[in-house]
């Protein structure tokens, strides 16, 4: 299990990470979701004892990372796929990690067949790699340890959609039997089909948390009619609150509270369901056109 | 993946990584790689070379054992420094560090294992040297009527032979970690020595102090082990390596204790 809590970091007057606190429980695969610049990379590298903390701390399993002894064995980390030698082979860059760790050199052998690379890809340069193949490259030597936490940077960053897809088959296998994945993106679709439990991160802080179901629906109700205005005067009777969306109306209610105040005002509906994680896109759009804008101004 | 960890969410703490290991994997990573084989290729050569250069072109009474491990120093001490930056700054430079630190967070134990594997090299260098001494000395015993004698001082020459390049590459390392930055750190290590001696040429006054400023000076004497040094002169070489190797290592080794590593 991990624990972040109150972690924040300065850089000068900026604060990049400003007291963060959450959880990522065992058998679960946690997305870390936030735009770029957000605080993501900065936390997971505090996290892993490559960054010093500016207040705050992060535990693994109740211990900081740097008190972990061989901590490879225990904890898989890809903080960024492409920072590896790029005059160093596929094989050579895990034979090096496998002798850190002590690890039997055939264990080598299993990661690539593991993470879907040839012996031919294996015996190539890093430098030649494309993206898709340093991140699996990079998960290969995450897992070589045969951990039980998982801390991934941007995994599915150059993927293509059957790799993400491998990934969650991945990932989910790794939970099932246990372990601790938490995984960074700053994509939203990418962190709805890998993971289960969402960490959502905007200019440093924590803007929501919470499994994917609570977050992607049970943000208010869908409803729409032939009639809109009688449907707005049905919804205001009722003391229901609602905004204005493409098709009809999102209101702030469960379903079966605006279906009652429309029959209760004899409204015809043609659509009434929960609304598809509206709250959660529009909260994430939100922060990245902030961010957007700022480095377009740059 | 073969049989995976039990649910449990505590750890199973095992032992930390061996400074031996860690050690056999940083003398690995300093010749797993095309720049660093070429490194290694580029310091036996141009020890062979400096030798042949010598059997050929001194005159034959100066063709002796001493003479030989003498003219191979200076090469060897170009390049070992590099191979010392390299060894840290590569980890910056192509980002490795954020997985070497990340499999041993001790940083003190990374470094550790690098001035070993550094230390190691320029062992291997030394012996590489002296063999290749004597066989140029055979060589010129028997085709340039060598004079071939093997008087060495023994002890002496080697002993000054080694602090030479254990010197050269420690000093490679502190300024690695000092820049963080290959060619900022290889320029510095190449500039300073030539800065001192345009300054030691235009302010006159300071050329007696030199040996007291400046490292290359101060280890000028050591190159000629026919003669042992002054306590004077070991006062000079104490003082110059504590400010040139010393402090820039004390410095380098904070920095990189509080450096965030990082890709970008």
């Amino acid at each position: 299990m991990i624990e972040v809590s109150g972690l924040s970091k300065n850089y000068g007057k900026h604060r990049a990470v400003d007291n963060v606190s959450f959880t990522v429980e065992p058998g679960r695969v946690t997305g870390f979701l936030g735009p770029n610049g957000a605080g993501k990379s900065t936390t997971l590298r505090m996290m892993c004892g490559l960054t010093r903390p500016s207040g705050g701390r992060a535990t693994i399993g109740g211990r900081r990372y740097s008190d972990i002894p061989n901590p490879g064995t225990q904890i898989g980390v890809l903080l960024d796929a492409s920072a590896q030698h790029s005059g160093r082979t596929g094989r050579e860059v895990l034979t090096l990690s496998a002798m850190v760790m002590g690890l039997d050199r055939r264990r080598v052998d299993q990661m690539f067949e593991l993470v879907g690379l040839t012996q031919a890809e294996a015996m190539r340069r890093v430098g030649n790699y494309s993206l898709g193949m340093r991140q699996r490259l990079g998960i290969a030597n995450a897992l070589l340890g045969d951990p039980s936490v998982l801390i991934l940077d941007e995994p599915a960053n150059g993927l293509d959609p059957a790799g993400i897809h491998w990934m969650r088959t991945l990932l989910r296998d790794f939970a099932d039997r246990g372990g601790t994945a938490l995984l960074s993106s700053h994509l939203l679709r990418e962190v709805e089909i890998i993971a289960d439990e969402l960490v959502v991160i905007g200019r440093g802080q924590i803007a929501a948390q919470g499994s994917k179901s609570e977050l992607l629906t049970g943000s208010g109700t869908l409803v729409t009619g032939p009639e809109l205005e009688s449907l707005a005067t049905a919804l205001k009777t009722a003391n229901l609150s609602y905004r204005t969306d493409d098709h009809g109306f999102i209101v702030d209610a469960q379903p079966l509270a605006v279906g009652t105040a429309a029959a209760a005002a004899g409204v015809v509906l043609s659509e009434l369901r929960q609304a598809d994680g509206a709250g959660l896109e529009e909260m994430f759009l939100q922060l990245t056109a902030d961010d957007a804008r700022d480095e377009v101004s740059v | 993946m073969s049989a995976h960890a039990s649910s449990a969410p505590a750890l199973t703490l095992g032992s930390p990584v061996p400074l031996t290991r860690l050690a056999r994997v940083e003398l690995r990573k300093m010749i797993d790689t095309r720049a660093g084989l070429w490194l290694f290729v580029a310091i036996g050569v141009l020890t062979a070379a400096a030798i042949v250069l010598f059997l050929f072109f001194a005159p034959p009474e100066d063709l002796n054992y001493f003479n030989f491990a003498g003219v191979a120093l200076t090469p060897q001490g170009f390049l070992l420094p590099i191979l010392g930056i390299l060894l840290i700054t590569s980890e910056w430079g192509q980002r490795t560090g954020l997985v070497t630190f990340a499999l041993e967070p001790n940083r003190g134990r990374v470094v550790r294992a690098k001035v070993i594997a550094a230390v190691l090299v320029a062992l291997a260098a030394v012996a590489l040297l002296l063999v290749v001494a004597a066989g140029g000395n055979l060589a010129g015993a028997q085709f340039q009527d060598g004079v071939g004698h093997w008087q060495f001082n023994g002890g002496r020459a080697l002993g000054y032979t080694l602090i030479l390049q254990f010197s050269g590459i420690i000093q490679g390392l502190a300024f690695g970690m000092l820049l963080m930055n290959s060619a900022a750190a290889i320029v510095t290590y190449f500039v300073v020595p030539i800065g001192f001696s345009i300054t030691f040429g235009l302010v006159a006054a300071l050329q007696a102090v030199a040996p007291w400023l400046d490292l290359g000076t101060a280890q000028q004497p050591l190159f000629e082990f026919d003669h042992a040094l002054t306590g004077r002169q070991w006062a000079q070489l104490t003082v110059t390596t504590a400010s040139w190797i010393g402090l820039p290592l004390v410095l380098g080794y904070r920095r990189l204790q509080r450096a965030e590593i990082k890709s970008a």
